[in-house]
């Protein structure tokens, strides 16, 4: 190749392959020889058809993505009945009291709350805005983000105040024998 | 894929015997759009049946591309000096001007200047170009170095020529005798010799018995 075997020849011009006319080092010639290679790897503008061949399978990748989402979400499999997972007694937290768990097991830390005698609340204890944990304030009825002053109601997950824009996943929990189960996880609705 | 390096051109104009067969070949090249990229010059033709192929000869530093203002012009790692970039190109004509080989031609139609790019298809593919694989007489001929040394014993490939003040090293060879002292080929030396076919136009201009070797 013309190119390497110049390169080996003289030092002038290991990384450019173009020899100009009188011979000098590439460094020593003006500009616009410098701006305008003759050799095609050195060629670094891009043509218009590149560009145009660029954005249109750029356009498409998205749109194809964009499907493949539709469809996989079409055939997601329906949310197991599981028998559930105990997590907490109902004795050990008062009305208002909270508790951090995971369910499934590994999963993203979850959060439940006491709202009355006989009723428990869980949600994702990440927020939905930038994923900082959510902290209870039940005598406001609400789940509250320090991060950004955000604010989620305490009984459906919504968020009400601040920067988030979505629900809380919502983990559906029941009682039996004096325990808390978990049972489930709520498909994200957005 | 670049041209394999051991493969190289070569024109030997001593064995063109001026039938074409070059020129309709290279038209049925995939890159030159039915066009021939190849010029079949007649040396003196009122006195002398001989004739050159003139095929690029894809200098190191290419002239055509050094004068182009629109940077359409582009050799490839292999040396090969390719067709204007169609998008690039504006026609000109500049390259056209300074080819001290006279090869671009333009292509008025398409507003693009085009020119041998050794059937590009073909080589990079370690096939010969067409006008190579055509040649009855292999004045164009593509193989490698030990090959034709060893099928034209009388000849020896040069690839050095000047053109005025300009040197030229180019890729593509031409077979100059054995035993000649010749190195460089000197691309303008016959241009103070007699114009082609001057005795008849001396003739028609200026009928004076001493115009005939000015």
């Amino acid at each position: 190749m013309i190119q390497n075997q110049r390169g080996l020849e003289g030092p002038q011009d290991l990384d450019h392959g173009t020899t100009p006319p009188d011979g000098r080092p590439i460094g020593e010639q003006p500009k616009w020889r410098r701006d305008f290679p003759i050799d095609w790897a050195q060629d670094e503008y891009v043509s218009r058809r590149e560009l145009v061949k660029f954005m249109v399978l750029t356009s498409a990748a998205m749109v194809v993505g964009q499907f493949w989402i539709v469809v996989k979400s079409a055939f997601r499999p329906p949310a197991s009945l599981s028998p559930g997972l105990p997590i907490a007694r109902v004795d050990e937290l008062s009305i208002g009291g909270a508790k951090t768990f995971t369910y499934p097991e590994g999963s993203t830390p979850r959060l439940l709350v006491r709202t009355g005698a006989a009723s428990f609340v869980a949600y994702d204890q990440l927020c939905t805005h930038l994923l900082c944990p959510v902290v209870p304030a039940f005598d406001e009825g609400r789940l509250h983000c320090p991060c950004h002053n955000g604010w989620f109601d305490l009984q459906t997950g919504r968020p009400v105040a601040g920067p988030p824009q979505r629900a809380l996943p919502r983990i559906f929990v029941e009682i039996r024998d004096g325990s808390v189960y978990a049972t489930g996880v709520e498909e994200s609705t957005t | 894929m670049p041209v394999p390096d051991a493969l190289e051109f070569f024109i030997d104009p001593g064995r063109c015997i001026g039938c074409q067969a070059c020129i309709q070949a290279c038209t049925e090249c995939d890159t030159h759009k039915g066009q021939s990229m190849i010029q079949l010059d007649y040396v003196d033709r009122a006195h002398s049946t001989q004739t050159v192929p003139v095929v690029c000869l894809h200098c190191d530093s290419p002239t055509c591309a050094e004068v182009c203002p629109a940077d359409a012009i582009k050799r490839t790692e292999d040396g090969i000096v390719h067709t204007a970039r169609k998008p690039r190109c504006i026609a000109c004509n500049n390259c056209v001007l300074a080819c001290p080989f006279g090869v671009p031609k333009m292509q008025t139609e398409m507003n693009l200047m085009m020119k041998c790019d050794m059937c590009y298809d073909r080589t990079s593919v370690g096939l010969k170009p067409w006008c190579a694989s055509a040649c009855p007489s292999q004045a164009l001929a593509f193989g490698t170095r030990e090959e034709m040394a060893r099928l034209r014993p009388h000849a020896k490939p040069v690839n050095t020529f000047q053109f005025g003040m300009q040197t030229i090293r180019t890729k593509v060879n031409i077979m100059v005798p054995r035993d000649s002292a010749v190195e460089i080929v000197d691309v303008t030396a016959a241009i103070h010799e007699p114009t082609i076919g001057h005795e008849m136009l001396d003739d028609v201009f200026e009928p004076g018995p001493d115009r005939g070797d000015a």
